[in-house]
């Protein structure tokens, strides 16, 4: 049996970076949702950015064709109601697949079975499958659609525009609660930024 | 029986950099990013059909699945992130065998409302194709409309959902 080794690796990598960033903890990544910890908002946004830019960049040095990436087509309702799946499966369950199975390598019960839980919710996938593939899987404009096709700008503009909103969003949250009068002093003994604040 | 004396988690923007790094990489290598989902359906596919024998026709969406088998990339990727936060966990002493979740909840409501979003997750992880790694992360990375679609769609029911479960996760008071 060939093993694809780059995916073990790679995968290897994507699992200690989740773990390390405390994403197998339900906690933590619910409490997003309720904006009261915004390392979900952080880590993703900041992959998201150093990646397309990488990827952006990769292409102008004429290392990587666009065409030879996969780029996910818009099947509207399908993408979107999808994500109001995982969404709600998040504020209910505590994860998401990936997290769940971070959750459960770190020693969590609920992680396995959320896992069960998609393995269940797969399957039901499958039975209205036929019932709803004509709308769900209904393409909406042209094969892999960017945001910069579809605004007619530039990829960078996009890619400045979204480290702008990470940069901004990033502060404000940083910074908030941190009275700007009060000195030094007081900044030196402030919690620290990343602490996940206490809830009421 | 929860982890004693933890090592602090990462830096959030660290964490994100590094994610992005290997987020490239896995373009790099791969033409594709990192995903789950793909691997979730593979096992359950693989695992029905062999409980089941002709559980799927030909023309059920898991039919292909269940053919394919599970020697592939992305079920190798999803091995080795059980692999990466296991090590992760021993090695910042986080490991702890725990049902983890709402402090209002007990453990069999816990391990009902688990199932319960799994479910939802599961299901809607197929309707968009990817999962919040496959579609949210790596759709959005290479800027396709598709990825951000999903995280809005996303954020949106999950700020709506948290809000209503909100309650669940007040502490509990210790008297």
């Amino acid at each position: 049996m060939m093993i694809p080794w780059s995916g073990l690796i790679l995968g290897l990598l994507f699992g200690l970076i989740l773990e390390g960033a405390g994403f197998g903890d339900p906690g933590c990544l619910t409490a997003q949702l309720r904006f009261t910890n915004w390392a979900v908002f952080k880590v993703m946004f900041t992959a998201i950015v150093v990646s397309g830019i990488l990827l952006y960049a990769s292409r102008a040095l004429g290392l990587i064709h666009l065409s030879d990436i996969f780029v996910p087509s818009v099947y509207f309702w399908g993408t979107l109601l999808g994500g109001v799946g995982v969404g709600i499966g998040m504020a209910v369950g505590g994860y998401c697949p990936g997290t769940s199975a971070v959750a459960m390598a770190s020693g969590r019960l609920d992680g396995l079975v959320f896992l069960l839980g998609i393995g269940g919710g797969t399957l039901a996938f499958n039975g209205v499958y036929p019932a709803i593939k004509s709308w769900v899987y209904a393409q909406t404009g042209p094969n892999a659609l960017t945001v910069p096709q579809l605004l007619h700008v530039s990829p960078w503009v996009v890619l400045v525009a979204l480290t702008a909103i990470l940069v901004a969003i990033s502060w404000l949250v940083d910074h908030r609660g941190k009275r700007p009068t009060t000195g030094a002093m007081s900044a030196l003994v402030s919690a620290p930024v990343n602490s996940i604040q206490p809830e009421h | 029986m929860r982890a004693t004396n933890p090592r602090p988690r990462w830096n959030p923007y660290l964490s994100g950099i590094a994610l992005g790094l290997v987020l490239f990489s896995t373009f790099f290598v791969s033409g594709h990013g990192l995903g789950v989902t793909g691997a979730t359906t593979s096992m359950t596919a693989v695992s029905v059909a062999s409980l089941v024998p002709h559980a799927f026709g030909p023309h059920d969406y898991l039919a292909a699945y269940a053919r394919a088998g599970l020697n592939s990339w992305i079920v190798w990727e999803v091995v080795g992130v059980v692999i990466g936060a296991l090590a992760g966990s021993l090695i910042g002493r986080r490991f702890g065998a725990q049902i983890d979740g709402p402090p209002q909840v007990r453990s069999y409501g816990r391990l009902g409302l688990a199932a319960l979003g799994g479910a939802a997750s599961g299901f809607g992880a197929r309707m968009a194709m990817g999962c919040t790694s496959g579609m949210g992360l790596s759709g959005s990375a290479p800027l396709a409309a598709a990825g951000f679609l999903f995280l809005i769609g996303f954020f949106a029911a999950g700020v709506g959902f948290g809000t209503l479960f909100k309650p669940l996760w007040k502490r509990r008071s210790l008297s």
